[in-house]
């Protein structure tokens, strides 16, 4: 039996991590000065750039701080920035967390304020201690996943290995995420059969829709002729390449950054912005769209890899699946699972499935992933705008 | 999967009409399609497609038991599928830089 820890609001965290989370740029080297000295500790930093207003930044940056995974949170303000630090704070002290937040600007500058950090981190390392753990389940879990860095073997044996793991999970209870309907143009017809309801269809057609809009107003090329060397045929095809890793659960709801699935089960995940194009790319980075399935709960993310990403996460730990033999054997440090094995015949793609699924329950056991245990803790958090989603993208909790 | 692992080809879905090259498949090797033993009559490189049976022009073309395309030509078993005979069956409102120019 593995063990998580209880948070206020019934959720569990498979790690208990403290924050330090810059709310503006001028204070980003303040925040990762105070972090610098707890290196090996799980002391992790994240923050948000902009100066200007964004309502979505201060949801997903209220979403992360109050994440199962997360026991405490140190905000480092400078002082005029626009970011609502007062809102923020009083999310994450309801939450029952430890929570303090240092301004700058009041604190006494660079040299006091990263000492008045140190400090309360020492102290509430020690308190955070004491946050009860409670037996743990699969169906506790929220599982995220990507892909990235892809070449000609992700979508023949990563991407497919992935799904039959999310195939595992779910029937376990789990909620289990994908995303990037951008990437899934030409598959809106198959997606929208596997909805619960009609109305979740439809609705699934109109966010792909809604993305091939995007791109297209971004200039964003499809299909290229690369794709066509690398054995790719059709648009339809290369999309199937990474919707495999959705596996192939009904689909129980369509959701949006920060949504939080109400039950186990297949979410689709909608992270194209609503309204016009003002902030340009959806998601500049793997690790963009990563933060964004943890502001949903995800408690660790399953990212396939062709060419060989070696990225982590800050808050939820990533295991990395590595398509390509080659690059695993290059890369063999940085993978948690050679899905290459599929390519050169030595293991099914159900045994790597089933690699994944035992892994996923290790990690949330506590047993580190190769990213984490080399310190990768990347985290992004960029400007966007959102529309709630509407009453059919959730049918379990509205029937 | 059901194939021998030391065939270069796999089947991703027992549905398909298409098998997919997990290592460069050499001219000539000998491969089992759903119609018995054929030859590759060219170099199939790794992730490409190969029928596994006979696929009429205009059937639908599967990979991972779902449609990827309309076939334009008549495949034989063992025949290289790829963009000289295969179509994308998706409408897209604007023209994709499909992969027609592409052989």
């Amino acid at each position: 039996m593995i063990e998580g820890w209880l948070r206020q609001d019934g959720r569990k965290g498979i790690r208990n991590s403290v924050l330090v989370a810059y709310l503006v740029e001028c204070a980003h080297f303040v925040a990762s000065e105070i972090v610098t000295e707890f290196r090996g500790q799980d002391v992790q930093l994240i923050g948000f750039p902009g100066c200007f207003p964004n309502e979505y930044a201060s949801q997903m940056m209220e979403r992360l701080c109050t994440h199962p995974n997360v026991g405490a949170v140190l905000f480092v303000s400078l002082g005029c920035e626009s970011f609502d630090k007062a809102r923020v704070s009083a999310a994450v002290g309801a939450s029952g967390r430890p929570v303090r937040t240092l301004v700058i600007q009041k604190a006494g500058g660079t040299k006091a304020t990263i000492k008045l950090g140190q400090d309360w981190i020492r102290s509430v390392l020690l308190e955070i201690d004491n946050v009860s753990r409670t037996p743990l389940a699969l169906s506790d879990l929220v599982i995220g996943t990507v892909c990235g860095g892809s070449d000609g073997t992700s979508g023949i044996s990563g991407n497919p290995a992935a799904g039959r793991a999310f195939d595992f999970l779910v029937a376990e209870g789990a909620a289990c995420i994908f995303e990037e309907t951008g990437e899934l143009i030409g598959c809106e017809e198959i997606m929208a059969e596997r909805a619960v309801t009609p109305e979740l269809g439809k609705a699934i057609r109109e966010s792909v829709l809604k993305a091939e809009r995007y791109y297209q107003t971004l200039g964003y090329g499809s299909f290229a002729a690369g794709n066509a060397a690398g054995g790719l045929s059709t648009i339809e095809e290369k999309s199937l390449g990474a919707y495999v890793k959705s596996g192939s659960s009904q689909i129980s709801g369509l959701i949006k950054p920060g949504d939080i699935p109400p039950c186990g089960g297949l979410y689709l995940m909608d992270v194209v912005p609503d309204g016009d194009v003002r902030f340009g790319f959806p998601n500049i980075s793997d690790n963009a769209e990563i933060v964004e399935m943890i502001a949903s709960g995800a408690h660790m993310t399953l990212f396939v890899t062709g060419r060989g990403s070696v990225v982590g996460s800050a808050i939820s730990p990533v295991i990395k699946i590595c398509a390509n033999p080659e690059t695993y054997r290059a890369l063999f440090d940085d993978m948690d699972v050679n899905a290459g094995d599929i390519i050169e015949g030595h293991r099914t793609i159900d045994e790597v499935g089933q690699e994944i699924s035992e892994l996923v329950y290790a990690v949330a056991g506590g047993q580190q992933t190769k990213s984490e245990q080399l310190g990768h803790r990347e985290f992004i958090l960029t400007y966007k705008s959102f529309e709630p989603i509407g009453p059919a993208c959730l049918p379990n909790l509205h029937a | 999967m059901t194939e021998l692992k030391a065939c270069p080809f796999m089947r991703l879905h027992p549905d398909d009409n298409t098998l997919v090259a997990r290592i460069n498949a050499d001219e000539g090797t000998k491969i089992n399609t759903d119609e018995g033993q054929v030859q590759l009559s060219r170099m199939i490189p790794m992730a490409h497609k190969i029928a596994c049976r006979h696929i009429k022009s205009g059937d639908v073309v599967l990979k991972y038991g779902m449609p990827i395309g309309v076939a334009t030509a008549d495949i034989a078993p063992g025949e290289h599928v790829h963009v000289h005979n295969v179509r994308s069956a998706y409408t897209p409102s604007v023209v994709l830089h499909d992969a027609d120019a592409v052989s």
